[in-house]
């Protein structure tokens, strides 16, 4: 039935089919492709014997090497943790200023606190703690919340106006709303300016603030650490410095949120963190 | 017999419905250059995020999807169907089965189908599975869409006036099939509507490991029938075509067939290395996937050694050329493919930009340039033009876009290792030494190159459109004949 012919350029056979004007040759398979394709086979039986493989009814074939990922995993964990143990514990048991104070245990809070630092912190407050609006720059002095240690470590387990039930929060009131006028938003926002020197200050400014601002914020604008109320005047925004930036946070506050860290990160991370923290160039 | 049968064919040439594939050679253009803006936009989004320009719609995580499925199963899908038909009817000497009213409403329904699931993915309807992400009731209508392809397909080999079914329709009734079980296997979902939930929102039946596996199942499988399948069956008619060689052994093209079909079905547990997945699943897909590197290659010494014999054309034809370079890129991807597969790569390569890398070298250096082949190839049989418009833009369009695949998959090879190796590098004690935020910085770089590697794809693909616009307009461009140059100049000297 074929219509065999032989190819002139390669010297084969053709099968003797043709479709559309398409021939095809009758080479046969390429020995190096075909031992290639052999050794790749024999290459998985092997593995095969060595390694889990094949199901059965219940269970599955083991391999000779009783190879275990699930085993594997869990002994590199504890071999970690049990390289670990020299510093851990005593991070564990001792006070963090206590870890500062020792420069081995420094050395462990430092190079591991980068990179928690870098993975959980870095996002928002910038790498270094450089901040960004809305997100407080960590490396400079100007802390909401205090900047020792132990307020360091407490602001990390327990966040900002987070959904942990020991929460730091506080809460700028609304100003606006016919609570206060336009103008005297504005005048107490020239006021508040001109703590830190720039502004102008007036009279009409001064009875505002010394009416609905110095109760949180300090007679003199010297802040409170103890219900979060910002220093204003160390010309430091968290929102910005402007005159509109000011009257829109009065009039119709921003209020940032930075998660709990207690379920994230173990007791032993969150000191290395809030050591790491206090030394980007703020700490008290 | 066959004597016979050749000698009378000419006389009695079936109808072939070709106004339903010019449809889909339009339709692949058309797609293929949505797909292949969309993934340079995102390419750029990676480099610069400010140009997720802050909407809902234009994020990262709804446009990627549009890209893989405008390219995949938009323009792959419609140079598949369109090649298939024009394939089946002239090897089987038979006009489409079901006819030209059978045939539109195939061509018109995928298009919905397609319409459908890349809005879904803009507003935010998807099923959040990999190249599944259309919701239930888009993946009912390509239901139908699918097995009335398969009833054309099939309807036609069945009546084929020839003795033998060619191989090239092996490749694509494989394709068909397994697609179609892979659809059905993979989206079994139970929509949210049924118990007063939204209409767009479905879940599927079974969860966790199984889910993932069943959905690697299907993800790999995809790329090996769709991608694969499918595209050696488009290679195993134009590449002998193009070249008018004989396909180099028909006992290899046996061979690799069935071995390429049974071992390829396996491969998907090693997309879920080092998981939750049973170890002895994962020895499975990588045995599976070491064994697929010959079948594969199986494809690839049929489509280059199919020019034996024809080697000299390659100096005047850039269609060929188009050819030959996919074939070539397909032996590096199913090359680099099992070697990934192996679990201790895979614990460096696995979730790195050299995964992304490795598909595209598959994707643009195999799907895509073939599909540049023979939509050259097509575009003046099926406008009946004497020739291409510019054979001298066809090579443009050949150099410009081999080098954005380059600059693209180099780019991501250099990225996507050294981000597996900042990942797993330890500091002396024993902490890890770099952040994740270190590591997107330091891909930074790669990330331009990769995009502009894009961006030359794209401008490729623009140049093609205007060549077969022309041609089909029946220009011919005034212009010296490619290779002939050094040819007729040494012949003057």
């Amino acid at each position: 039935m074929a219509n065999i012919e032989r190819d002139e350029v390669s010297g084969t056979d053709t099968t003797g089919h043709e479709w559309d004007g398409i021939k095809e040759l009758n080479t046969p398979l390429p020995n190096w492709w075909l031992w290639t394709f052999y050794a790749t086979i024999l290459f998985s039986i092997v593995y095969w014997i060595l390694y889990p493989a094949w199901p059965t009814l219940s269970d599955y074939t083991k391999g000779v090497l009783g190879y275990s990922s699930r085993v594997n995993l869990t002994e590199d964990l504890e071999a970690r943790d049990k390289a670990r143990e020299s510093w851990t514990k005593q991070f564990a048991a001792l006070p963090i200023a206590d870890i500062a104070k020792d420069r081995k245990l420094l050395e462990f809070a430092m190079a591991g606190g980068k990179v928690i630092f870098a993975d959980n912190c870095a996002p928002c407050h910038g790498s270094q703690g450089s901040g960004a609006p809305g997100y407080p720059v960590l490396a400079d002095d100007d802390w909401n919340w205090g900047g020792s240690l132990e307020e360091i470590e407490t602001t990390i387990r327990f966040g900002i106006r987070s959904t942990h039930d020991d929460t730091r929060v506080s809460e700028m009131p609304v100003f606006s709303d016919d609570y206060l006028s336009p103008t005297q938003i504005a005048a107490v926002a020239d006021h508040v300016l001109s703590l830190s020197g720039s502004g102008s200050a007036s009279a009409a400014g001064a009875e505002v603030y010394a009416e609905e601002c110095a109760a949180c914020h300090g007679e003199n604008g010297e802040g409170g650490r103890d219900f979060g109320a910002p220093r204003l005047t160390d010309g430091i925004w968290l929102y910005g410095g402007t005159k509109e930036a000011l009257v829109a946070q009065i009039g119709n506050p921003k209020h940032g949120v930075m998660p709990h860290w207690e379920d994230r990160l173990s007791d032993v991370e969150r000191k290395q963190a809030a050591i790491y923290v206090h030394s980007l160039g703020g700490g008290e | 017999m066959s004597s016979a049968s050749l000698a009378t064919a000419s006389s009695d040439t079936p109808n072939y419905y070709d106004d339903l594939i010019k449809k889909f050679v339009i339709a692949a253009v058309f797609w293929g250059l949505a797909g292949f803006l969309a993934g340079d936009y995102i390419a750029w989004q990676l480099a610069f995020p400010v140009l997720n320009l802050d909407l809902e719609w234009t994020t990262f995580g709804r446009v990627r999807p549009l890209h893989t499925s405008a390219v995949i199963f938009a323009f792959g899908g419609n140079v598949l169907i369109g090649t298939s038909f024009y394939v089946v009817q002239r090897t089987c000497r038979a006009s489409l089965f079901g006819g030209n009213g059978f045939g539109s409403f195939i061509f018109w329904g995928y298009q919905v189908f397609i319409v459908l699931a890349a809005t879904g993915y803009l507003l935010g309807i998807t099923q959040g599975k990999e190249y599944a992400e259309p919701e239930w009731y888009v993946d009912l209508w390509l239901t139908v869409v699918w097995v009335a392809y398969l009833i054309a397909f099939g309807g036609t080999i069945i009546k084929r006036a020839e003795p033998h079914i060619y191989v090239a329709n092996w490749f694509y009734l494989a394709m068909i099939l397994t697609i179609a079980m892979l659809h059905l296997g993979n989206n079994v979902m139970v929509p949210t509507v049924l118990f007063g939930g939204d209409f767009v929102k479905s879940y599927i039946i079974w969860a966790g490991v199984q889910d993932a596996m069943t959905q690697w199942w299907y993800g790999h499988n995809a790329v090996g029938f769709f991608l694969t399948s499918g595209f050696l069956g488009m290679m195993y008619y134009f590449v002998p075509k193009q070249a008018e060689r004989p396909v180099y052994s028909y006992r290899l093209s046996v061979v690799h067939f069935w071995a390429l079909t049974f071992l390829y079905i396996w491969a998907g547990p090693h997309h879920l290395h080092y998981t939750a997945l049973p170890d002895w699943v994962q020895t499975l897909g990588m045995t599976f996937s070491v064994m697929l590197w010959m079948p594969s290659w199986g494809g690839m010494i049929n489509g280059v050694m199919t020019l034996s014999g024809a080697w000299h054309k390659l100096r005047t034809d850039p269609v060929l050329r188009f050819m030959v370079a996919s074939v070539g890129f397909y032996g590096m991807s199913t090359f680099e493919g099992p070697l990934m597969s192996v679990k201790a790569v895979n614990s460096l390569s696995h979730y790195t930009d050299w995964t992304v890398g490795h598909v595209h070298s598959g994707a643009l250096g195999w799907n895509a340039l073939i599909s540049f082949g023979v939509i050259y190839f097509l575009v003046p049989r099926l406008w009946n033009r004497e020739r291409l418009y510019s054979l001298r833009l066809v090579s443009t369009h050949f150099w410009i876009s081999t080098i954005g695949i380059v600059l693209y998959i180099a780019s991501m090879w250099v990225s996507g290792i050294m981000q597996g190796l900042m990942w797993r590098t330890y500091d002396s004690l024993g902490f890890l030494q770099y952040s994740f935020i270190e590591t997107v910085e330091a891909m930074h770089p790669y990330y331009i190159i990769r995009a502009t590697g894009g961006l030359l794809f794209v401008i490729g693909a623009l140049i093609m459109i205007y060549n077969l616009w022309m041609t089909a307009k029946g220009e011919i461009r005034d212009e010296a004949p490619i290779g002939l140059d050094a040819q007729s100049a040494r012949a003057a000297e």
